[in-house]
């Protein structure tokens, strides 16, 4: 039972996540290779204030806050960038992100990480136990849901896709690209920041090997599996992949093989995915729009 | 409404653009013909801000405009359509309609959040407009396909009816109608015509010369990025300087 509502709460946390992330890569175009930077940003902005008495409620606001201004400030140069650039640079930045957390260790314990962050406390209701985290985790994926699929199915979300399927055309019917590809970066690394939150606050425990790349992969592997460019497809992605990475430990296997798991874990993902672009490209959930079927 | 004064616009040592001066003043459909790599395309390009110039001035409705930004460009009422055309591939056809309308109160955050009843008008309303001109132009049918997945001539009908939902003063056609079949070319035609007569100007650059005789008021002729010709349509057909430049 513990299991299954653990599973839940990650699932939700993902599925936050990965919504963040799909209207940058699936809405905009954007192939954003540093999101966990932003998770990580919220995660370590709660934490840290936390730790030093902070209440929740202030914390939360902090990390997503800290996390979307992180967003605007390196979207500043690397949204002139296109394409693969783009995605380099933020690559660059969540390294450089990770790397500050791991040697400005005045602030952040570098890679001792941060223990003992407290569960939280919102407006006198405590969600201390698994299913009271459920209801937190559950009630802010809700919350992600209700916001991005407002924003992707409005006319602002029109313009992300048209600037996503040809930014020169977009420009050319009036729609300022730059501004908003921005807007995208910013509302993505918002939402990022509050998964990062919820995130620390459930684990309790935070060290900058958290953030690596693989965190990023996985999040993009969700959002793509799902099926980008739509708003179903990252939550769909999360349960798959969220509980086929977690259901290998109801598997009863022998002790000895422990040490195979992780690497068999990774091949049975990495199998997944190949399959998945040969026989499913667009992903599990498909784009709204009919595909071609009378010629003039 | 536009007019161009001693442009050029140099790439490398080519010379894409030399020195030339159009005057569209008061026409209603201006043509532009000239050969293969005569410059055509990126005197369009010059005048909807894709390029800038190196040298002289553009002025729309009397106000400069070269150096301003593409983006801008649609707000002062300038529309183009591309040579191989740029529709919106994985939007369907009727979101590709629904994007071009300019200042649309939906496209700004804030308004979106506050003034939710007001942009459900406006969509309703674009909505209405954009059916009607997507059965004009008889693509009504594929309204919910991705426009991807049209036909080249359907994706080009559908990006001049995207040119015309912006309500431009002005919309510059880039070959309307090459590689399309003569079914298409007639609508096109018939298109064209119909948003003359609704008093839309246009500026059209097309190598099928009973297309631009057919529609035009007035040709300006480009070789080499040189203006060698400008002439009603009889006259540019009988200019002889154009029939060896180009007709002939």
């Amino acid at each position: 039972m513990d299991l299954l509502l653990h599973l839940s709460i990650v699932i939700a946390i993902y599925s936050i996540f990965a919504l963040s992330l799909n209207i940058e890569v699936g809405y905009t175009g954007l192939f954003n290779f540093g999101h966990v930077a932003f998770f990580a940003i919220g995660a370590y902005t709660s934490a840290l204030l936390t730790l030093q008495g902070v209440p929740f409620s202030l914390s939360m606001i902090a990390g997503i806050g800290f996390a979307g201004a992180a967003g605007f400030l390196i979207g500043i140069p690397s949204l002139k960038l296109q394409g693969d650039y783009f995605g380099i640079a933020t690559l660059g930045f969540a390294e450089i992100v990770r790397m500050i957390l791991q040697n400005q260790v005045a602030w952040t314990k570098g890679p001792m990480g941060l223990p003992g962050i407290t569960r939280p406390e919102l407006f006198s209701w405590r969600f201390d136990t698994l299913p009271e985290y459920l209801v937190l985790a559950l009630g802010a994926a809700i919350l992600t849901f209700l916001v991005i699929g407002f924003l992707t199915l409005s006319p602002f979300g029109r313009v992300l896709k048209a600037i996503r399927d040809d930014e020169t055309a977009a420009a050319i019917l009036g729609k300022n690209a730059f501004a908003c590809k921005m807007k995208s970066f910013v509302i993505g690394s918002l939402f990022a920041g509050l998964a990062g939150v919820l995130w620390a606050h459930y684990i309790t425990f935070i060290s900058p090997g958290d953030f690596t790349l693989t965190e990023t992969i996985l999040v993009l592997l969700i959002v793509v599996l799902g099926g980008k460019g739509t708003l179903l497809g990252p939550v769909v992605g999360a349960v798959v992949l969220i509980f086929f990475q977690e259901s290998l430990r109801f598997l009863r296997l022998p002790p000895e093989w422990s040490s195979i798991l992780g690497p068999l874990q990774q091949m049975v993902f990495g199998l997944i995915l190949v399959l998945l672009m040969i026989f499913r490209p667009e992903g599990l959930i498909r784009e709204k729009g009919k595909e071609k079927i009378d010629r003039d | 409404m536009i007019e161009i004064r001693n442009v050029t616009k140099t790439f490398g040592g080519t010379r894409a653009v030399a020195d030339c001066s159009l005057n569209l003043e008061g026409l209603k459909i201006a043509g532009l013909i000239g050969p293969n790599g005569s410059g055509k395309t990126t005197l369009f390009n010059l005048i909807t801000g894709l390029v800038r110039p190196d040298s002289g001035e553009i002025t729309f409705q009397g106000k400069r405009i070269d150096g301003k930004l593409p983006h801008h460009m649609a707000a002062l009422g300038l529309i183009r359509t591309f040579q191989l055309s740029r529709v919106f591939p994985r939007l369907t056809v009727m979101d590709n309609m629904l994007i071009a309308p300019q200042r649309q109160t939906g496209e700004r955050l804030l308004s979106l959040l506050f003034q939710f009843p007001k942009v459900r008008m406006e969509e309703a309303n674009h909505r209405e407009k954009a059916v009607e001109l997507l059965d004009m132009l008889g693509i009504i049918h594929l309204h919910d396909q991705f426009a991807g997945n049209l036909s080249y001539g359907q994706q080009k009908l559908l990006e001049l009816g995207r040119a015309v939902m912006a309500e431009p003063k002005m919309i510059l056609l880039d070959e309307p109608t090459a590689g399309i079949n003569p079914r298409l070319i007639q609508t096109m035609k018939d298109m064209i015509l119909k948003m003359k007569a609704c008093g839309q100007i246009f500026f059209i650059i097309e190598h099928n010369m009973d297309v631009v005789v057919e529609l035009c008021e007035k040709i300006f002729v480009l070789d080499h990025g040189e203006k060698i010709a400008e002439g009603s349509p009889l006259e540019i057909q009988n200019d002889p300087l154009v029939i060896e430049a180009y007709l002939g």
